[in-house]
């Protein structure tokens, strides 16, 4: 009984020992860097699968093991992991995609000389989110969410070499790390009030479930909200989001990994391990709630104006991950997690294609793409199933999955309702602009650099086939009448939300989306023609949304000026005030020095007389004394 | 008796001090060390006769400042020597070379 989850602390070492052994290596083993890492993380996708597979026995029960790491007094703190539902799902989700990565890598990134350190990076990578999504208190879970987003930050500067690359890297690293910030003083009080420090989950699970005043609730809010900022900076969460759409500078099957399925989750999933908190306080659930829909229907027009592939699907990932907060903050745990679950298959998918699409067409541009369905026919066909699926069209498995969002939004919040149903017509006609433009049409680029494009190997396309046929089928656990998955991840808690007006809106403004995106785009009509009418009907509106809304820009203004303002203020208190009592240090001992120089006349006779005028000082002095007592 | 010879060995030792301080030219500076020393063993040489304990102990000490006293000057001079056919001249004032 529970052999599998007893052992799962073996899951996260493998792709540790993958890393390892890579940085050991050193560059020169290409083809062993492919293997290592790849078979890393088969071994902990199979072993996360037969503990998920253990979890699914009727009434499992939750296991949770650890050493005590540090005794302050009395106070001991413990690192160990725990296997619960949620965490088992996110393990296979972290694994299944990471493996997928490590084998599609295999090709996209053939050409790099760096392949061996890139597949360190992402064994690394692995680990830590594997660290992150077993480890059972807030510390440990703290150490690896770092660690996070050190290797995102080391993945998106992967090709340091390009300006583009190293500013988003660093863009990344700063704006999470106001997150982070929050996430930290949470921690902090959280350590303050919880009643003997203590940090586990279950802990802070059984403290806020039944709130017997140990805590007061402005204090709740202050926590949640403070890790929901934690949140709002690992998930690209408005305002924190503008690092997600830069951070497509790195490899795109990075892109797909960490940037899609499985880091920007993170913040999700952090809420979702702490939910009890956010449960405990109306208030955090209204922001968390509201910030979620606006970040979906805002991220969702952006996305409409971009013209680098990478960067609407990074929007995109922007705007369902605002999708699974809004779950969360209407109180549908099994909403968010089961949209995670989907999403995370048809984004790594979308990712992937556009991935085997720029491998061909080497341009990220949409504009200059254009026929390349014909010429790659399992990239579109696969892209076309995770465009259907984001969009919401059953019975893919995005539409599930956002139907029973959409069904609990009814049911709570009309307003918010609205607003995901805008975005979820954003989002069918942004994919169908993205799949005309980029794979029907006749080419717009030159002659002989189209003439390159052909279907990727296969070693890129069986994992896009794979990942198309779960984000086909991956809906199916939890649909209106059946309520199995929402069930199982809550201990039963959950039931279906079954909704005829909400399985018909959403239909509705699917269809609607996907039809809109074809009359305005579609047919023989050229992008640029398209575009230019749009741009001609509302010049403003586009251009608003290209330049996704100047947030950038005020961010340049406010905040980066600022700091550079305060910043030059203080390296003058710094140049002038500390430096110049240091330079009025140096310049004294210096004048000293001078005056010494002057007695230094290399006469030994001068010295000689200095020598007795102090003898007959001292012997006056002794004398003196001698006379005196 | 002790006074006087102290007072004798005082103003010798002044008087050496002196030439040693101020003068210019290097050999009356040796010849000042030399006059100083021999101060010193006067003082000796009267301590071991008059002191409060009279023993044989300070005018062997003397001998022994006396032999290396001379070997002092022979060294000295050697050096002067030296130092002429390097600098041309014999003047402490132009052997300023520890300054820098």
């Amino acid at each position: 009984m529970d052999m599998f989850a007893k052992i799962a602390w073996v899951i996260p070492l493998l792709p540790l020992a993958s890393f390892l052994i890579l940085t050991a290596l050193g560059r020169s083993y290409r083809t062993a860097g492919v293997w290592i890492g790849s078979i890393g993380s088969l071994g902990a996708f199979v072993m996360s699968l037969l503990v998920l597979l253990e979890r699914l026995k009727p009434n499992p029960v939750d296991y949770s093991n650890g050493f005590d790491w540090i005794t302050i007094g009395d106070y001991t703190l413990t690192i160990g992991y725990e296997v619960t539902n949620l965490t088992s799902l996110m393990l296979v989700i972290v694994t299944l995609v990471g493996f997928l990565v490590n084998v599609y890598s295999a090709g996209y990134m053939k050409e790099d000389e760096r392949i061996t350190v890139f597949y360190g990076y992402v064994s690394l990578f692995t680990f830590s989110m594997l660290g992150l999504v077993l480890s059972d208190n807030l510390l440990s879970f703290y150490l690896f969410w770092e660690l996070v987003g050190v290797c995102s930050f080391l993945l998106i500067g992967f090709w340091y070499a390009r300006p583009a690359a190293k500013a988003a890297a660093k863009k990344a690293f700063i704006v999470t790390r106001i997150g982070d910030a929050g996430l930290f003083l949470a921690i902090l009080l959280l350590f303050w009030y919880m009643p003997e420090h203590a940090l586990g989950f279950t802990m802070i699970e059984s403290v806020f479930d039944n709130q017997g005043g140990t805590i007061t609730e402005g204090i709740t809010t202050l926590i949640a909200l403070l890790i929901f900022l934690g949140a709002v900076g690992k998930s690209g969460q408005f305002p924190l989001h503008v690092w997600l759409p830069d951070a497509m500078e790195g490899p795109t099957p990075i892109s797909a990994l960490i940037h899609a399925a499985t880091m920007v989750a993170a913040g999700v999933f952090l809420v979702a391990r702490t939910f009890d908190i956010f449960e405990a306080s109306e208030a955090a659930m209204q922001t968390v709630a509201y910030v979620g829909a606006f970040t979906a229907i805002f991220a969702a027009t952006i996305a409409l104006a971009q013209n680098d592939l990478k960067r609407v699907l990074a929007y995109s990932t922007v705007s369902q991950l605002g999708y699974m907060m809004l779950a969360l903050g209407l109180g549908s745990l099994a909403g968010g997690i089961f949209h995670l679950f989907t999403h995370a298959f048809f984004k790594a998918l979308l990712f992937l294609a556009a991935g085997s699409v720029i491998h061909a067409a080497h341009t990220q541009d949409v504009r200059e793409m254009g026929g390349l369905g014909s010429r790659m026919k399992t990239t579109a066909w696969t892209f076309a199933i995770g465009a259907l699926a984001l969009s919401g069209i059953p019975p893919l498995s995005g539409f599930w999955s956002k139907d029973l969002i959409l069904a609990v939004a009814l049911e709570e919040n009309l307003l918010l309702f609205a607003v995901a149903l805008a975005a979820a017509f954003c989002t069918a006609l942004y994919m169908t602009r993205l799949f005309v433009l980029v794979f029907l049409g006749k080419p717009k680029q030159a002659e002989e650099r189209t003439a390159g494009a052909k279907e990727s190997p296969a070693v890129m396309t069986i994992p896009l086939i794979v990942l198309a046929a779960l984000a086909v089928a991956a809906g199916f656990v939890e649909t209106p009448w059946n309520g199995w998955f929402g069930h199982w991840l809550t201990d039963g808690a959950g039931e279906a939300h079954g909704s005829a007006i909400a399985i018909v809106c959403s239909v509705a403004v699917g269809v609607l989306g996907v039809l809109a995106g074809w009359a305005i785009w579609g047919r023989e009509r050229g992008a640029g023609e398209a575009a230019a009418t749009l741009a001609g009907r509302a010049p403003g509106l586009v251009r608003l949304a290209e330049r996704k809304y100047y947030i950038d820009e005020a961010y340049e203004a406010v905040f980066v000026r600022g700091l550079r303002g305060i910043g030059a203020v203080l390296e003058a208190f710094d140049r002038y005030v500390v430096g110049g009592a240091v330079k009025l240090a140096g310049l004294a001992a210096n004048a000293a020095g001078r005056l010494a120089l002057r007695l230094q006349n290399g006469q030994v006779q001068t010295y000689s007389l200095a020598a007795v005028l102090g003898i007959i000082v001292i012997v006056l002095a002794v004398i003196g004394r001698r006379m005196l007592s | 008796m002790l006074p006087s010879y102290l007072t004798l060995a005082a103003i010798l030792f002044c008087i050496g001090l002196y030439g040693a301080l101020a003068k210019r030219n290097a050999i009356i500076v040796l010849l000042s060390l030399e006059l100083m020393l021999n101060a010193v063993n006067l003082n000796l040489v009267a301590f071991s006769k008059y002191g409060v304990v009279p023993a044989l102990t300070g005018q062997i000490f003397s001998i022994f400042t006396i032999t290396v006293a001379a070997a002092e000057a022979a060294v000295g001079v050697a050096i002067l020597i030296a130092l002429f056919r390097a600098r041309g001249t014999v003047d402490v004032h132009a052997f300023d070379r520890m300054r820098r």
